[in-house]
Protein backbone atom coordinates (compact mmCIF):
# COMPACT_ATOMS: atom_id res chain seq x y z
CA UNK A 1 0.00 0.00 0.00
CA UNK A 2 2.83 2.64 1.07
CA UNK A 3 4.34 1.90 -2.69
CA UNK A 4 1.21 3.25 -4.32
CA UNK A 5 1.10 6.40 -1.76
CA UNK A 6 5.06 7.27 -2.37
CA UNK A 7 4.59 7.08 -5.98
CA UNK A 8 7.55 9.86 -6.47
CA UNK A 9 6.24 13.17 -8.20
CA UNK A 10 8.34 16.07 -9.65
CA UNK A 11 8.69 18.81 -6.77
CA UNK A 12 8.37 22.36 -7.91
CA UNK A 13 10.09 23.18 -4.76
CA UNK A 14 12.83 21.51 -5.60
CA UNK A 15 13.31 23.21 -9.18
CA UNK A 16 12.67 26.35 -7.67
CA UNK A 17 15.54 25.59 -4.89
CA UNK A 18 18.08 24.27 -8.57
CA UNK A 19 20.91 27.29 -8.91
CA UNK A 20 22.91 27.70 -12.13
CA UNK A 21 25.48 25.73 -11.37
CA UNK A 22 27.61 28.83 -9.18
CA UNK A 23 26.55 26.89 -5.85
CA UNK A 24 24.66 30.05 -5.15
CA UNK A 25 20.56 29.35 -5.16
CA UNK A 26 19.22 31.55 -8.05
CA UNK A 27 16.74 33.68 -7.66
CA UNK A 28 15.63 35.74 -11.05
CA UNK A 29 15.78 39.12 -10.80
CA UNK A 30 14.12 39.37 -7.35
CA UNK A 31 15.98 41.76 -4.92
CA UNK A 32 16.60 40.27 -1.39
CA UNK A 33 17.86 41.23 1.81
CA UNK A 34 19.74 39.14 4.24
CA UNK A 35 17.95 38.89 7.73
CA UNK A 36 19.10 37.26 11.04
CA UNK A 37 16.71 35.78 12.86
CA UNK A 38 16.99 34.15 16.25
CA UNK A 39 15.87 30.60 16.44
CA UNK A 40 15.52 30.02 20.46
CA UNK A 41 16.76 29.38 23.06
CA UNK A 42 13.39 29.13 23.43
CA UNK A 43 11.32 27.49 20.57
CA UNK A 44 9.60 24.32 20.42
CA UNK A 45 11.36 22.72 17.87
CA UNK A 46 14.51 22.62 19.37
CA UNK A 47 13.95 20.50 22.33
CA UNK A 48 15.40 22.29 24.66
CA UNK A 49 17.64 25.80 25.48
CA UNK A 50 18.90 25.69 22.07
CA UNK A 51 19.84 29.03 20.33
CA UNK A 52 20.30 28.94 16.63
CA UNK A 53 21.34 31.97 14.46
CA UNK A 54 20.01 32.36 10.95
CA UNK A 55 21.47 34.09 8.59
CA UNK A 56 18.36 34.09 6.31
CA UNK A 57 17.12 35.23 2.82
CA UNK A 58 13.89 34.97 2.25
CA UNK A 59 12.40 31.73 3.10
CA UNK A 60 15.94 30.04 2.81
CA UNK A 61 18.62 29.66 5.33
CA UNK A 62 22.07 30.57 4.16
CA UNK A 63 24.18 29.94 7.06
CA UNK A 64 22.62 28.12 10.41
CA UNK A 65 24.94 28.79 13.71
CA UNK A 66 23.88 27.11 17.17
CA UNK A 67 24.59 29.02 20.36
CA UNK A 68 24.55 25.87 23.50
CA UNK A 69 25.66 26.38 27.13
CA UNK A 70 22.53 27.58 28.44
CA UNK A 71 21.73 24.21 30.50
CA UNK A 72 25.36 24.18 31.54
CA UNK A 73 25.53 22.80 34.97
CA UNK A 74 29.32 22.01 35.65
CA UNK A 75 28.78 17.82 35.28
CA UNK A 76 32.46 17.21 34.63
CA UNK A 77 33.41 19.66 37.49
CA UNK A 78 31.33 18.10 39.90
CA UNK A 79 32.44 14.48 39.00
CA UNK A 80 36.07 15.88 40.54
CA UNK A 81 34.54 16.42 43.91
CA UNK A 82 32.18 13.31 44.07
CA UNK A 83 32.71 9.78 44.46
CA UNK A 84 31.72 7.91 41.48
CA UNK A 85 28.53 5.77 43.22
CA UNK A 86 27.46 9.49 44.46
CA UNK A 87 28.20 10.93 40.23
CA UNK A 88 25.72 8.11 39.11
CA UNK A 89 22.51 10.63 39.80
CA UNK A 90 23.90 13.52 37.96
CA UNK A 91 25.04 11.25 35.00
CA UNK A 92 20.75 10.61 35.28
CA UNK A 93 20.24 14.66 34.49
CA UNK A 94 22.65 14.85 31.40
CA UNK A 95 20.72 12.75 28.67
CA UNK A 96 17.40 12.39 30.66
CA UNK A 97 15.41 10.60 28.50
CA UNK A 98 17.77 7.37 28.32
CA UNK A 99 18.95 8.01 32.33
CA UNK A 100 19.75 4.38 32.04
CA UNK A 101 21.97 4.77 29.48
CA UNK A 102 23.94 7.10 31.06
CA UNK A 103 24.57 5.04 34.06
CA UNK A 104 25.15 1.73 32.45
CA UNK A 105 28.28 4.02 30.33
CA UNK A 106 29.70 5.29 33.47
CA UNK A 107 29.48 2.32 35.70
CA UNK A 108 31.01 0.52 32.81
CA UNK A 109 33.98 3.29 32.49
CA UNK A 110 34.13 3.00 36.76
CA UNK A 111 34.21 -0.18 36.56
CA UNK A 112 37.13 -0.69 33.78
CA UNK A 113 38.92 1.35 35.75
CA UNK A 114 39.09 -0.20 38.76
CA UNK A 115 39.11 -3.71 37.66
CA UNK A 116 35.61 -4.65 39.04
CA UNK A 117 33.70 -7.73 38.05
CA UNK A 118 29.66 -7.54 37.55
CA UNK A 119 27.72 -11.10 38.51
CA UNK A 120 25.74 -12.47 35.51
CA UNK A 121 22.54 -11.60 36.73
CA UNK A 122 23.20 -7.86 37.24
CA UNK A 123 24.90 -8.01 33.71
CA UNK A 124 21.44 -8.94 32.30
CA UNK A 125 19.27 -6.49 34.07
CA UNK A 126 21.56 -3.85 32.78
CA UNK A 127 21.21 -4.70 29.59
CA UNK A 128 17.33 -4.87 29.53
CA UNK A 129 17.27 -1.90 31.71
CA UNK A 130 19.19 -0.27 28.66
CA UNK A 131 17.59 -1.38 25.89
CA UNK A 132 14.24 -0.36 27.12
CA UNK A 133 14.89 3.02 28.20
CA UNK A 134 16.67 2.86 24.58
CA UNK A 135 13.05 1.95 23.34
CA UNK A 136 11.62 4.69 25.85
CA UNK A 137 13.97 7.61 24.47
CA UNK A 138 13.46 6.63 20.53
CA UNK A 139 9.60 6.68 21.15
CA UNK A 140 10.10 10.38 22.84
CA UNK A 141 11.75 11.19 19.47
CA UNK A 142 8.97 9.54 17.61
CA UNK A 143 6.37 11.41 18.93
CA UNK A 144 8.46 14.63 18.98
CA UNK A 145 9.88 14.46 15.73
CA UNK A 146 5.75 13.69 14.65
CA UNK A 147 4.96 16.96 16.53
CA UNK A 148 7.93 19.09 14.72
CA UNK A 149 6.34 18.01 11.56
CA UNK A 150 2.91 18.92 12.21
CA UNK A 151 1.90 15.65 13.38
CA UNK A 152 0.25 15.81 17.02
CA UNK A 153 -1.60 12.50 17.29
CA UNK A 154 1.74 10.42 16.58
CA UNK A 155 3.25 11.84 19.73
CA UNK A 156 0.26 10.17 22.11
CA UNK A 157 0.70 7.18 20.70
CA UNK A 158 4.55 7.18 21.93
CA UNK A 159 3.82 8.33 24.91
CA UNK A 160 1.11 5.69 25.91
CA UNK A 161 3.56 3.42 25.32
CA UNK A 162 6.43 4.86 27.02
CA UNK A 163 4.23 5.46 29.73
CA UNK A 164 3.99 1.80 30.39
CA UNK A 165 7.77 1.64 30.29
CA UNK A 166 8.09 4.53 32.67
CA UNK A 167 5.72 1.96 34.78
CA UNK A 168 8.36 -0.85 34.59
CA UNK A 169 10.69 1.22 35.93
CA UNK A 170 8.76 2.75 38.41
CA UNK A 171 8.49 -0.64 39.87
CA UNK A 172 12.11 -1.69 39.31
CA UNK A 173 13.57 1.70 41.26
CA UNK A 174 10.98 3.79 42.46
CA UNK A 175 12.28 6.53 40.07
CA UNK A 176 10.45 7.75 36.76
CA UNK A 177 13.04 10.04 34.80
CA UNK A 178 16.24 9.92 36.45
CA UNK A 179 16.56 6.02 37.51
CA UNK A 180 20.16 5.65 39.09
CA UNK A 181 19.34 2.15 38.83
CA UNK A 182 22.23 0.85 37.22
CA UNK A 183 25.02 1.31 39.50
CA UNK A 184 29.19 0.14 39.84
CA UNK A 185 29.11 -3.21 40.27
CA UNK A 186 25.37 -4.28 39.33
CA UNK A 187 22.24 -2.80 39.96
CA UNK A 188 20.74 -1.25 43.38
CA UNK A 189 18.58 -3.49 43.96
CA UNK A 190 16.88 -6.94 42.64
CA UNK A 191 13.52 -7.10 40.21
CA UNK A 192 11.08 -7.25 41.84
CA UNK A 193 8.24 -10.00 42.08
CA UNK A 194 6.74 -11.20 38.35
CA UNK A 195 8.56 -8.11 36.94
CA UNK A 196 10.11 -10.42 34.08
CA UNK A 197 6.42 -11.88 33.42
CA UNK A 198 5.58 -8.20 33.54
CA UNK A 199 8.27 -7.12 30.63
CA UNK A 200 7.56 -10.30 28.72
CA UNK A 201 3.94 -9.17 28.83
CA UNK A 202 4.42 -5.50 27.37
CA UNK A 203 6.75 -6.72 24.87
CA UNK A 204 4.00 -8.91 23.04
CA UNK A 205 1.85 -6.03 23.64
CA UNK A 206 4.12 -3.56 22.11
CA UNK A 207 5.82 -5.20 19.25
CA UNK A 208 2.88 -5.12 16.59
CA UNK A 209 2.35 -0.99 18.07
CA UNK A 210 5.48 -0.33 16.27
CA UNK A 211 3.86 -1.26 12.58
CA UNK A 212 1.21 0.87 13.81
CA UNK A 213 3.95 4.01 14.21
CA UNK A 214 5.02 3.24 10.73
CA UNK A 215 1.08 3.18 9.56
CA UNK A 216 0.37 6.58 11.19
CA UNK A 217 3.93 8.68 10.68
CA UNK A 218 6.64 7.01 8.87
CA UNK A 219 4.84 6.32 5.39
CA UNK A 220 2.74 9.61 5.81
CA UNK A 221 2.82 11.48 2.56
CA UNK A 222 3.18 14.72 4.13
CA UNK A 223 6.07 13.53 6.78
CA UNK A 224 8.13 11.68 3.87
CA UNK A 225 7.81 14.88 2.03
CA UNK A 226 9.52 17.07 4.55
CA UNK A 227 12.19 14.75 5.31
CA UNK A 228 12.99 12.58 2.50
CA UNK A 229 15.94 14.19 0.79
CA UNK A 230 16.52 17.13 3.35
CA UNK A 231 19.80 17.38 5.35
CA UNK A 232 21.25 15.11 3.75
CA UNK A 233 25.16 14.01 5.49
CA UNK A 234 26.74 11.99 3.51
CA UNK A 235 29.05 9.08 5.15
CA UNK A 236 32.09 11.45 5.08
CA UNK A 237 30.76 14.18 6.22
CA UNK A 238 29.46 11.69 9.09
CA UNK A 239 32.85 10.16 9.91
CA UNK A 240 34.63 14.17 9.54
CA UNK A 241 32.11 15.29 12.45
CA UNK A 242 32.08 12.01 14.44
CA UNK A 243 29.02 11.51 13.96
CA UNK A 244 27.79 8.43 16.14
CA UNK A 245 24.49 6.36 16.78
CA UNK A 246 21.37 6.83 14.68
CA UNK A 247 22.40 9.84 12.76
CA UNK A 248 25.92 7.82 11.51
CA UNK A 249 24.02 4.91 10.72
CA UNK A 250 21.46 6.92 9.01
CA UNK A 251 24.38 7.95 6.41
CA UNK A 252 24.75 4.04 5.64
CA UNK A 253 27.65 3.56 8.38
CA UNK A 254 27.18 0.50 9.83
CA UNK A 255 28.74 1.06 13.10
CA UNK A 256 27.19 0.14 16.58
CA UNK A 257 29.45 -0.51 19.72
CA UNK A 258 27.29 -2.95 20.93
CA UNK A 259 28.53 -4.86 17.85
CA UNK A 260 31.65 -3.67 16.60
CA UNK A 261 33.15 -3.09 20.19
CA UNK A 262 30.66 -5.51 22.56
CA UNK A 263 31.28 -4.44 26.10
CA UNK A 264 29.36 -5.92 29.32
CA UNK A 265 27.28 -8.72 27.56
CA UNK A 266 26.31 -7.44 24.02
CA UNK A 267 28.13 -9.95 22.58
CA UNK A 268 25.66 -12.82 23.71
CA UNK A 269 22.95 -11.59 22.04
CA UNK A 270 21.27 -11.61 18.07
CA UNK A 271 20.18 -8.47 16.97
CA UNK A 272 20.75 -6.79 13.34
CA UNK A 273 21.92 -2.85 13.08
CA UNK A 274 19.58 -1.24 10.89
CA UNK A 275 21.28 1.73 8.60
CA UNK A 276 19.88 4.09 5.84
CA UNK A 277 19.15 2.57 2.33
CA UNK A 278 18.76 4.39 -0.81
CA UNK A 279 15.13 4.98 -1.64
CA UNK A 280 13.31 2.26 -3.54
CA UNK A 281 14.81 -0.13 -1.52
CA UNK A 282 12.10 -2.49 0.51
CA UNK A 283 10.21 -0.52 2.47
CA UNK A 284 11.87 2.65 1.95
CA UNK A 285 10.13 5.27 -0.17
CA UNK A 286 11.32 6.13 -3.51
CA UNK A 287 12.46 9.87 -2.65
CA UNK A 288 14.68 9.08 0.10
CA UNK A 289 18.36 9.57 0.37
CA UNK A 290 20.87 7.62 2.38
CA UNK A 291 21.75 10.16 5.36
CA UNK A 292 18.47 12.52 5.01
CA UNK A 293 16.36 13.40 7.86
CA UNK A 294 13.95 10.46 6.76
CA UNK A 295 16.63 7.95 7.31
CA UNK A 296 18.09 8.82 10.18
CA UNK A 297 14.76 8.64 11.71
CA UNK A 298 13.60 5.04 10.62
CA UNK A 299 16.77 3.82 11.40
CA UNK A 300 15.73 4.56 14.95
CA UNK A 301 12.55 3.15 14.51
CA UNK A 302 14.35 -0.37 13.53
CA UNK A 303 16.42 0.08 16.44
CA UNK A 304 13.42 -0.21 19.03
CA UNK A 305 12.59 -3.85 17.10
CA UNK A 306 16.14 -4.52 17.55
CA UNK A 307 15.87 -3.67 21.08
CA UNK A 308 12.78 -5.29 22.11
CA UNK A 309 14.82 -9.35 20.36
CA UNK A 310 17.56 -8.48 22.45
CA UNK A 311 15.47 -8.04 25.49
CA UNK A 312 13.36 -11.09 24.71
CA UNK A 313 16.51 -12.76 24.95
CA UNK A 314 17.65 -11.51 27.93
CA UNK A 315 14.65 -12.54 28.96
CA UNK A 316 15.08 -16.58 28.12
CA UNK A 317 19.06 -16.37 29.71
CA UNK A 318 18.84 -14.13 33.04
CA UNK A 319 19.88 -16.28 35.44
CA UNK A 320 19.07 -16.54 39.37
CA UNK A 321 22.43 -14.89 41.54
CA UNK A 322 23.76 -11.60 43.20
CA UNK A 323 22.90 -8.44 41.84
CA UNK A 324 25.25 -6.88 42.90
CA UNK A 325 29.39 -6.76 43.04
CA UNK A 326 30.60 -6.99 46.87
CA UNK A 327 31.81 -3.57 46.43
CA UNK A 328 33.99 -1.60 49.64
CA UNK A 329 32.25 1.60 51.05
CA UNK A 330 34.51 3.63 49.20
CA UNK A 331 36.26 2.72 46.04
CA UNK A 332 40.00 3.59 45.72
CA UNK A 333 40.14 4.47 42.30
CA UNK A 334 44.08 3.19 40.99
CA UNK A 335 46.39 6.12 39.26
CA UNK A 336 45.76 5.31 36.05
CA UNK A 337 43.01 6.17 33.75
CA UNK A 338 39.87 4.67 31.24
CA UNK A 339 38.26 6.48 28.34
CA UNK A 340 34.83 4.20 27.52
CA UNK A 341 32.15 4.27 25.03
CA UNK A 342 28.98 2.88 25.29
CA UNK A 343 26.28 2.83 22.76
CA UNK A 344 23.72 4.86 24.34
CA UNK A 345 20.01 6.23 22.60
CA UNK A 346 21.89 9.12 20.66
CA UNK A 347 25.28 7.44 19.56
CA UNK A 348 28.50 7.24 21.80
CA UNK A 349 28.12 7.87 25.03
CA UNK A 350 32.27 8.17 26.35
CA UNK A 351 33.46 8.71 29.44
CA UNK A 352 37.21 9.88 30.37
CA UNK A 353 37.87 8.89 33.98
CA UNK A 354 40.91 9.62 35.69
CA UNK A 355 42.17 8.10 38.69
CA UNK A 356 44.63 9.46 41.40
CA UNK A 357 44.54 6.90 43.73
CA UNK A 358 41.90 8.29 46.06
CA UNK A 359 38.20 7.64 46.10
CA UNK A 360 37.23 11.07 44.18
CA UNK A 361 38.47 10.68 40.11
CA UNK A 362 40.51 13.13 39.72
CA UNK A 363 38.99 14.00 36.25
CA UNK A 364 35.69 13.18 34.54
CA UNK A 365 35.07 14.15 31.29
CA UNK A 366 32.17 13.54 29.59
CA UNK A 367 31.77 13.24 25.68
CA UNK A 368 28.05 13.77 25.01
CA UNK A 369 26.80 12.38 21.56
CA UNK A 370 24.32 15.28 21.23
CA UNK A 371 27.12 17.45 21.36
CA UNK A 372 29.07 16.03 18.49
CA UNK A 373 25.75 15.16 16.16
CA UNK A 374 24.85 18.59 16.91
CA UNK A 375 28.03 20.33 15.91
CA UNK A 376 27.06 19.38 12.32
CA UNK A 377 24.08 21.73 12.04
CA UNK A 378 26.31 24.38 10.50
CA UNK A 379 27.39 22.13 7.69
CA UNK A 380 24.08 20.61 7.07
CA UNK A 381 21.65 23.75 7.55
CA UNK A 382 23.31 25.73 4.77
CA UNK A 383 20.90 26.61 1.65
CA UNK A 384 18.06 25.05 3.04
CA UNK A 385 14.36 26.11 3.22
CA UNK A 386 13.14 27.82 6.82
CA UNK A 387 11.13 25.02 7.76
CA UNK A 388 13.79 22.38 6.86
CA UNK A 389 15.84 23.52 9.97
CA UNK A 390 13.35 22.04 12.44
CA UNK A 391 13.34 18.95 10.25
CA UNK A 392 17.32 18.70 10.14
CA UNK A 393 17.79 19.37 14.01
CA UNK A 394 15.10 17.21 14.73
CA UNK A 395 16.39 14.46 12.83
CA UNK A 396 19.17 14.59 14.95
CA UNK A 397 17.41 14.12 18.09
CA UNK A 398 19.76 16.02 21.25
CA UNK A 399 19.31 16.36 24.32
CA UNK A 400 20.08 19.64 25.43
CA UNK A 401 21.12 18.57 29.23
CA UNK A 402 23.95 16.42 27.30
CA UNK A 403 24.43 19.41 25.26
CA UNK A 404 25.62 21.31 27.69
CA UNK A 405 26.46 18.90 30.36
CA UNK B 1 48.20 -0.97 13.77
CA UNK B 2 48.28 -1.14 17.69
CA UNK B 3 48.91 1.57 19.67
CA UNK B 4 52.76 0.44 20.17
CA UNK B 5 53.55 -0.14 15.99
CA UNK B 6 51.39 3.71 15.64
CA UNK B 7 54.20 5.15 18.07
CA UNK B 8 56.94 3.74 16.66
CA UNK B 9 56.04 4.88 13.15
CA UNK B 10 55.59 7.80 14.45
CA UNK B 11 59.12 8.03 15.84
CA UNK B 12 60.62 6.69 13.16
CA UNK B 13 58.45 9.16 10.52
CA UNK B 14 58.92 12.44 12.69
CA UNK B 15 62.09 12.62 14.53
CA UNK B 16 61.80 14.41 17.74
CA UNK B 17 57.78 14.94 17.73
CA UNK B 18 57.10 11.98 19.85
CA UNK B 19 57.69 12.81 23.32
CA UNK B 20 56.69 9.92 24.88
CA UNK B 21 54.64 6.62 24.52
CA UNK B 22 52.57 5.57 27.81
CA UNK B 23 51.21 1.82 26.76
CA UNK B 24 50.56 0.51 30.35
CA UNK B 25 47.07 1.04 31.62
CA UNK B 26 43.66 1.19 30.18
CA UNK B 27 44.44 4.26 28.09
CA UNK B 28 47.44 3.80 25.76
CA UNK B 29 48.78 6.82 24.45
CA UNK B 30 51.48 9.11 22.18
CA UNK B 31 52.52 12.41 24.03
CA UNK B 32 53.47 14.62 20.94
CA UNK B 33 55.04 18.30 20.79
CA UNK B 34 52.31 20.74 20.85
CA UNK B 35 53.94 22.47 17.88
CA UNK B 36 54.16 19.44 15.62
CA UNK B 37 50.97 18.49 16.23
CA UNK B 38 49.25 19.50 13.31
CA UNK B 39 51.57 18.20 10.85
CA UNK B 40 51.54 15.02 13.26
CA UNK B 41 47.47 14.97 12.61
CA UNK B 42 47.37 15.26 9.04
CA UNK B 43 49.89 12.20 8.78
CA UNK B 44 47.77 10.13 11.02
CA UNK B 45 45.04 10.89 8.68
CA UNK B 46 46.43 10.46 5.24
CA UNK B 47 48.94 7.86 5.48
CA UNK B 48 46.85 4.68 3.80
CA UNK B 49 48.23 2.42 6.79
CA UNK B 50 46.82 4.53 9.59
CA UNK B 51 44.04 6.15 7.71
CA UNK B 52 42.72 7.87 11.08
CA UNK B 53 39.33 9.57 10.09
CA UNK B 54 37.24 9.48 13.06
CA UNK B 55 37.97 11.73 16.32
CA UNK B 56 35.89 10.68 18.85
CA UNK B 57 36.78 13.05 21.71
CA UNK B 58 38.68 15.77 22.60
CA UNK B 59 39.32 15.78 26.64
CA UNK B 60 41.52 18.41 28.49
CA UNK B 61 43.39 17.42 32.32
CA UNK B 62 44.33 20.01 34.34
CA UNK B 63 47.89 18.63 35.64
CA UNK B 64 48.44 21.68 38.45
CA UNK B 65 50.87 19.95 39.93
CA UNK B 66 53.19 19.67 37.15
CA UNK B 67 52.11 23.35 36.15
CA UNK B 68 50.43 21.88 32.65
CA UNK B 69 47.37 21.35 30.71
CA UNK B 70 47.22 18.00 28.80
CA UNK B 71 44.90 17.81 25.50
CA UNK B 72 43.82 14.40 25.07
CA UNK B 73 42.46 13.46 21.45
CA UNK B 74 40.96 9.86 21.19
CA UNK B 75 41.30 8.75 17.50
CA UNK B 76 40.24 6.00 15.49
CA UNK B 77 39.66 4.76 12.03
CA UNK B 78 36.63 3.26 10.20
CA UNK B 79 36.51 1.28 7.39
CA UNK B 80 34.19 -0.63 5.04
CA UNK B 81 34.30 -3.97 5.22
CA UNK B 82 32.08 -4.87 2.21
CA UNK B 83 27.99 -4.27 1.53
CA UNK B 84 25.75 -4.87 3.91
CA UNK B 85 28.43 -6.06 6.64
CA UNK B 86 29.49 -3.83 9.76
CA UNK B 87 32.48 -1.62 9.42
CA UNK B 88 35.64 -2.23 10.94
CA UNK B 89 36.96 -0.15 13.26
CA UNK B 90 40.94 -0.13 14.62
CA UNK B 91 44.31 1.98 15.27
CA UNK B 92 42.36 3.13 18.52
CA UNK B 93 44.97 5.41 19.63
CA UNK B 94 45.06 8.50 22.09
CA UNK B 95 47.14 11.56 21.42
CA UNK B 96 48.35 13.84 24.01
CA UNK B 97 49.48 17.66 23.63
CA UNK B 98 50.76 18.85 26.92
CA UNK B 99 51.41 22.59 27.14
CA UNK B 100 52.40 25.11 29.96
CA UNK B 101 49.30 26.14 32.20
CA UNK B 102 49.93 29.73 31.74
CA UNK B 103 49.92 30.81 28.20
CA UNK B 104 49.86 27.51 26.06
CA UNK B 105 48.98 27.32 22.31
CA UNK B 106 47.73 24.03 20.45
CA UNK B 107 47.42 24.26 17.04
CA UNK B 108 43.59 23.38 15.74
CA UNK B 109 43.37 20.18 14.17
CA UNK B 110 39.83 21.77 12.70
CA UNK B 111 40.45 21.78 9.14
CA UNK B 112 41.83 17.69 9.84
CA UNK B 113 38.82 16.60 11.83
CA UNK B 114 36.21 18.88 11.79
CA UNK B 115 35.24 17.30 14.81
CA UNK B 116 37.51 19.44 16.60
CA UNK B 117 35.96 22.36 15.81
CA UNK B 118 33.48 22.33 18.89
CA UNK B 119 35.95 20.39 20.94
CA UNK B 120 38.54 22.60 20.88
CA UNK B 121 36.43 25.44 21.86
CA UNK B 122 34.84 23.64 24.64
CA UNK B 123 38.80 23.05 25.65
CA UNK B 124 39.43 26.94 25.20
CA UNK B 125 36.47 27.89 28.04
CA UNK B 126 36.91 25.10 30.21
CA UNK B 127 40.87 25.42 30.51
CA UNK B 128 42.01 28.51 28.63
CA UNK B 129 44.33 26.68 25.90
CA UNK B 130 43.79 28.66 22.47
CA UNK B 131 44.16 26.66 20.01
CA UNK B 132 46.05 28.31 16.80
CA UNK B 133 44.29 28.42 13.32
CA UNK B 134 40.84 28.12 15.11
CA UNK B 135 37.98 29.00 12.66
CA UNK B 136 36.16 30.12 15.26
CA UNK B 137 37.42 30.04 18.80
CA UNK B 138 35.30 31.74 21.49
CA UNK B 139 33.59 30.28 23.98
CA UNK B 140 31.12 27.50 24.32
CA UNK B 141 29.64 26.42 27.48
CA UNK B 142 29.87 29.41 29.21
CA UNK B 143 29.09 33.02 28.71
CA UNK B 144 31.40 34.93 26.39
CA UNK B 145 32.49 37.75 29.67
CA UNK B 146 32.66 34.89 31.70
CA UNK B 147 35.99 35.35 34.19
CA UNK B 148 38.46 32.45 34.62
CA UNK B 149 38.28 29.06 32.81
CA UNK B 150 36.18 26.89 35.67
CA UNK B 151 38.02 23.18 34.81
CA UNK B 152 41.09 24.60 35.90
CA UNK B 153 42.06 23.31 39.40
CA UNK B 154 43.01 26.70 40.83
CA UNK B 155 39.05 27.90 39.30
CA UNK B 156 37.87 30.20 41.98
CA UNK B 157 34.49 30.25 41.93
CA UNK B 158 32.79 33.92 41.51
CA UNK B 159 30.63 35.19 43.88
CA UNK B 160 28.68 37.26 41.87
CA UNK B 161 27.82 37.31 38.12
CA UNK B 162 25.61 39.94 36.38
CA UNK B 163 23.69 40.59 40.28
CA UNK B 164 23.28 36.69 40.37
CA UNK B 165 24.43 35.90 43.32
CA UNK B 166 27.00 32.42 42.94
CA UNK B 167 27.58 30.46 46.35
CA UNK B 168 28.54 26.99 47.31
CA UNK B 169 27.46 25.12 49.92
CA UNK B 170 30.69 25.50 51.77
CA UNK B 171 29.83 29.09 51.82
CA UNK B 172 32.25 31.31 50.30
CA UNK B 173 34.83 28.55 50.02
CA UNK B 174 35.36 26.95 46.69
CA UNK B 175 34.77 23.03 46.23
CA UNK B 176 37.84 20.62 46.32
CA UNK B 177 39.99 21.68 43.51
Amino acid sequence: MAETILESQPDPLMDWRKSDGDGEPDFGDVRTEEMLVNMGPQHPSTHGVLRIVLRTDGELVLEAIPHIGYLHRCAEKIGENLQPYQYIPKTDRMDYLAAMNNNHAFSVAVEKLAGIEVPERAGYIRIIMAEMNRIASHLVSFGTYGLDMGAFTPFLYAFRERERILDLFEAVCGARLTYSYITIGGVTQDLPDRFLETLAEFLDYFEPKVDEYNQLLTYNHIFVKRTAGVGIISPEDALRWALTGPVLRGSGIKWDLRKTRPYDLYSRFEFDVPVGLPGGSEGIPREVRVGDCWSRYFVRMQEIKQSVRIVRQCLEQIPDGEYKAKLPKTLKLPETEVYFEAEGARGQLGFLVVGDGSAIPYRVKVRGPSFCNLSVTTQVCRNVLLADVPAIVGSIDIVMGEVDR
Amino acid sequence: MTPEQIAETLKAEFDGAVVDAIMSGGHPSVVIAAERWHEVALFLRDDPRLRINFLRCISGIDWLERGEIEAVYDLQSLRPAGPGELWSGDNDVAVRVRVPREGGHIPSVADVWPAADWHERELYDMFGVVFDNHPDLRRILCPDDWVGHPLRKDYEHPLEYHGIPGTTEFGQKSPRH
